[in-house]
């Protein structure tokens, strides 16, 4: 009899437990602004665990990008995909020909969740969705932004409050800006656009303005050797070998924030996400503008999106799903923008007391997300990280000098349209 | 069979297995691979037969990391060999401040390649890093070196000299303390100088260290590029890639798996041929005591 | 001319030694002195607490360790046995065998990536510790510098130990083995610092924390998307190097040693 009652009671804790059980949520998130970002995303993730009991989120912070996209393929290529993962928004078509990725209208169905999925800005959507179906939720997302040292400005006799409008200005006031010492080299640059790393994102902070596309949007053709990319290609290259105002040659992503503080650059571009980094770490009076225009205003949206990955237990991905809910919710996303300087993704969110209170104390930080309304989406294709790879290539090979910037872009746009043959 | 020769193959099984599993059966695997495409989902891979290869006689980007990895190994493997040679020298006599000397020539080999890469990467960087100050305090305009495709090559070859050359010092300073004392006593009585001690007597003894550390050298001039990852990875317009970090791009950016293989097989046929070098030379030029 | 000597082996030293020496400073400094060298800057622990702080160190210290001690404890019992294999014993394909491990001398699992990747994941062991490991725990470098070693001890012993009725793998044990040890030091020496400082291959095969060696969890650290903070990362990479650096330092002369046995011969 004895026995009995202990199975019994061995068997209730048994069931208890398996009852008590946490639903478990891995999460790979990249880091590409500088700032306490994994102190603030496990603050998140700690209150989301507190306000819903039963699911366990657990963070892995996987480097950069591109280091995350490799894991997570990795990862789910090994059968143990994470549960859900902050990617770039243009990874979309590979992890949907790699058959990673579940669409969000498969999971989140009710009205509700529909209404969720409307509620962000339209041109983050762009990279979020294809073939009817929403692939990401837009999460860290930014544009390119002008940062300038209205310090410097001064002292070189411009108006500390005005940025530079057009390329022409932009080019002028770098030439300003720019100082040599006695031996003739520059001790401080008129103007930093980065090179390293990502230089198409950059690349297309030029070619928008220009007034011209690089893909098409089922991602299946790129336009590299399109005149007017030529031309903004030519006159990036000329700002550092022609007109001397920036660095010849690659100029560092990571650095440049470094640069600008140091005073070593009047002017820089960079994403927004980078907005409280500057705002903590530059002793002077700085300025944030969109970027100059050509024919028109424009830049890329950037950034990273929450995936829900296929192989994952299906309770595991709706808790996935709920917890990207949360993430997004307009008081948390104003948070997240007021912490790291990404836009808020959806346009309540700029509603909110607490963002209207920031937008009015720190007036820059509405700069990127008025610039959305000319925003066109982030180069993505199939076989995202070959044909980007290409077009980098072919960037840096004009940047130093090693191809003409007419020969580089012919030679990129040969290359993707063979890598992109299959895909047509 | 007799029981010894059934020991023998028991005692051997475990090891014997293993390196079947990851080494021999991937060498067979990968050249079988490279005939095929890749496997898009479910489906098996198709023959393609040379089509692989026929893709990378036209890849810019092989041909480069080829060529890159080529003028990597005659920069880093001779400097390298000639350094460790001239460091043993001077830790094997009687300088002061020799364990300092050895310690200080040492310490990178001990280092992961991952720190030493961020140390020189922070070395490097343009207007903060210390060869900037250095430069910058000799009046050399600011320049960025791991950003310029003239000098990354270079940058990324000092990184690797820095790490491998005190790792063959080692190797040296063993050899040179096996030639025996008398040896330089009889060469000082014919009145020999030390430079001709050097050349007609020291350096031929070495060659057996000399092949052994070069075949080293040379293998790890193919095999390590933790730096390259670090510091470049690859750029600027595939300025540092090498052959290895074409093949990681490839198979695990582009997940490319069978061009992968096509190239993989281009490295192991290289690091066949040094192998096979190594076993003909031994056999004929190589002098021992 | 001796003097000029002197001087250019201690201007190398000086040279060879400065990258750390400049690392050590950047990291035991706060971030306004990273670039500059102002003797009077203080010194601060602080980026050793942010770096910690910023990435699971712990974790990754322990799965290094955890990694080092199995790969050589494998390699420790494989490469002995098969070792004594080829000493002593006599079968037939011996010499075919014996060039096929030499094989991985110079075709080392590092340039099988692509293949060996594929094979753990069909195994199913993909994202672990022993994934990192097995390609490794068959050292031909082992086997090599054992089979020479056991070469070399007198065979008297081995039949005094048989005459007293032991059987192979106790002679193995009780003459082979003890007698072998300086060598034993040497490899466990060269495997774990390779091991320790491994990185392509872990970077492939691990994806998770609970898995990620020391090495991996520093590049992912410090990439280079992120403002790049020197102190911090300068900070995270004497940690990363510190077990190995101070192993070295305090038994300078014995891993010197122990490398001048590993190598020719």
């Amino acid at each position: 009899m004895k026995k009995m009652w202990r199975w019994m009671a061995a068997a209730f804790a048994a069931a208890g437990l398996a009852a008590m059980a946490d639903t478990e949520v891995t999460f790979y998130y990249p880091v590409a602004v500088g700032g306490p970002i994994t102190k603030i995303i496990d603050g998140y993730v700690e209150q989301f665990q507190k306000e819903n009991p039963g699911i366990t989120v657990k963070p892995v912070y996987s480097g950069t990008y591109q280091d995350s996209i490799v894991k997570a393929l990795t990862a789910h290529k090994g059968g143990t995909p994470p549960t859900t993962a902050i990617l770039l928004s243009t990874d979309m078509f590979t992890l949907i020909d790699e058959d990673a990725i579940v669409p969000f209208n498969e999971l989140a169905t009710s009205a509700e969740d529909m209404a969720w999925i409307k509620s962000f800005y339209p041109a983050f959507m762009a990279n979020s969705q294809t073939g009817g179906k929403t692939w990401g939720i837009p999460f860290q997302r930014s544009t390119i932004v002008l940062y300038w040292n209205k310090e410097l400005f001064k002292e070189a006799g411009l108006d500390p409050n005005r940025a530079p409008a057009n390329w022409d200005e932009m080019l002028a006031y770098a030439q300003k800006l720019t100082r040599r010492d006695a031996s003739g080299n520059a001790t401080q640059w008129g103007v930093q656009i980065p090179s390293s790393g990502f230089p198409y994102w950059l690349f297309q902070g030029l070619t928008t303005p220009n007034g011209v596309e690089l893909m098409n949007a089922a991602g299946t053709e790129t336009y590299f050797d399109k005149p007017q990319v030529i031309e903004a290609l030519q006159f990036w290259t000329d700002l550092g070998r022609k007109h001397k105002v920036m660095p010849a040659g690659v100029v560092e992503w990571g650095t440049t924030p470094k640069d600008f503080f140091e005073k070593k650059v009047a002017m820089m571009w960079t994403t927004t996400g980078n907005l409280t980094n500057v705002k903590s770490n530059a002793k002077f009076d700085f300025g944030v503008a969109m970027l100059p225009a050509k024919v028109r205003r424009g830049s890329p949206t950037g950034g990273g999106n929450f995936y829900v990955f296929k192989k994952a237990p299906k309770d595991q991905q709706l808790a996935a799903v709920k917890f990207a809910k949360w993430m997004t919710q307009p008081e948390r996303a104003a948070q997240w923008g007021i912490d790291t300087g990404y836009v808020a993704v959806r346009p309540d969110a700029w509603k909110t007391a607490k963002m209207e209170e920031y937008v009015k104390g720190f007036p820059v930080a509405a700069v990127a997300r008025d610039q959305l309304e000319f925003s066109v989406a982030e180069f993505s294709t199939h076989d995202n990280q070959h044909v980007t790879k290409v077009l980098n290539d072919g960037i840096q090979a004009a940047l130093t000098g090693a191809k003409t910037p007419e020969q580089a872009m012919k030679d990129a746009q040969a290359e993707a349209m063979r890598i992109l043959r299959s895909y047509k | 069979m007799n029981r010894q020769a059934i020991h023998g193959w028991l005692l051997l099984l475990p090891a014997a297995a293993l390196l079947a599993l990851f080494t021999h059966w991937p060498v067979a695997a990968t050249i079988w691979a490279s005939f095929h495409a890749t496997p898009r989902s479910s489906h098996p891979a198709p023959w393609v037969g040379l089509e692989n290869y026929q893709v990378m006689w036209a890849d810019e980007v092989f041909w480069k990391s080829l060529a890159n990895n080529l003028w990597y190994a005659l920069a880093t493997v001779p400097v390298s060999i000639a350094l460790a040679l001239v460091m043993a020298l001077w830790v094997n006599g009687a300088m002061r401040g020799r364990t300092w000397l050895r310690m200080a020539f040492f310490t990178p080999t001990i280092l992961p390649m991952i720190a030493v890469a961020n140390i020189w990467l922070f070395f490097y960087t343009p207007q903060y890093g210390l060869l900037e100050q250095l430069t910058g305090a000799l009046g050399i305009a600011s320049h960025n070196w791991l950003g310029s495709p003239d000098t990354a090559l270079a940058c990324v070859s000092i990184v690797a000299i820095w790490k491998e050359a005190g790792f063959f010092m080692i190797f040296y300073l063993a050899a040179l303390q096996s030639i025996p004392p008398s040896l330089a006593e009889a060469a000082a009585l014919e009145g020999a100088s030390r430079f001709y001690y050097f050349r007609r007597v020291v350096f031929p003894l070495l060659a057996p260290t000399t092949l052994f550390v070069l075949v080293n050298a040379v293998i790890n001039s193919f095999r390590l590029v933790d730096h390259i990852v670090v510091m470049t990875r690859g750029g600027p317009n595939n300025a540092t890639s090498l052959l290895l970090f074409h093949i990681y791009q490839v198979g695990f950016s582009f997940w490319d798996t069978a061009y992968a293989s096509a190239l993989t097989v281009v490295l192991l046929a290289i690091l066949g041929t040094v192998a096979l070098v190594q076993f003909l030379l031994v056999e004929r030029r190589v002098h021992y005591q | 001319m001796r003097k000029l000597e002197t001087v250019a082996a201690w201007v190398l030293g000086a040279l060879w030694i400065l990258p750390l020496a400049y690392a050590f400073w950047t990291a035991f400094h706060p971030p306004e002195f990273s670039t500059r060298l102002a003797l009077a800057a203080p010194l601060t622990l602080d980026n050793f607490h942010r770096a910690w702080d910023a990435a699971p160190f712990a974790r990754y210290f322990v799965n290094s360790f955890l990694l080092v001690t199995m790969v050589l404890a494998a390699q420790l019992v494989l490469c002995t046995l098969a070792a004594y294999a080829f000493a002593r014993f006599e079968f037939p394909g011996k010499p075919v065998a014996f060039a096929l491990v030499l094989v991985q001398l110079m075709i080392m699992p590092d340039v099988l990536i692509v293949e060996n990747y594929r094979t753990l994941g069909r195994l199913g062991i993909l994202d672990s510790i022993p994934a990192i490991g097995l390609p490794y725990m068959a050292s031909a470098f082992g086997i090599f510098l054992l089979r020479q070693t056991f070469k070399t001890i007198p065979r008297e012993l081995d039949e005094a130990a048989r005459v007293e009725g032991a059987g192979p793998l106790e002679v193995l044990w009780r003459v082979y083995v003890p007698l072998a040890r300086p060598v034993y030091l040497a490899f466990g020496l060269v495997s774990v610092s390779y091991h320790w400082n491994n990185f392509l291959w872990p970077l492939i095969v691990t994806s998770s924390v609970t898995s990620r060696p020391v090495t991996v969890g520093l590049q992912v650290f410090s990439s280079g998307d992120q403002g790049i903070d020197w102190s911090v990362i300068t900070a995270a990479t004497l940690m990363t190097s510190a077990p190995l650096l101070l192993a070295f330092l305090l038994f300078q002369r014995q891993f010197v040693q122990s490398f001048l046995r590993a190598g020719i011969r």
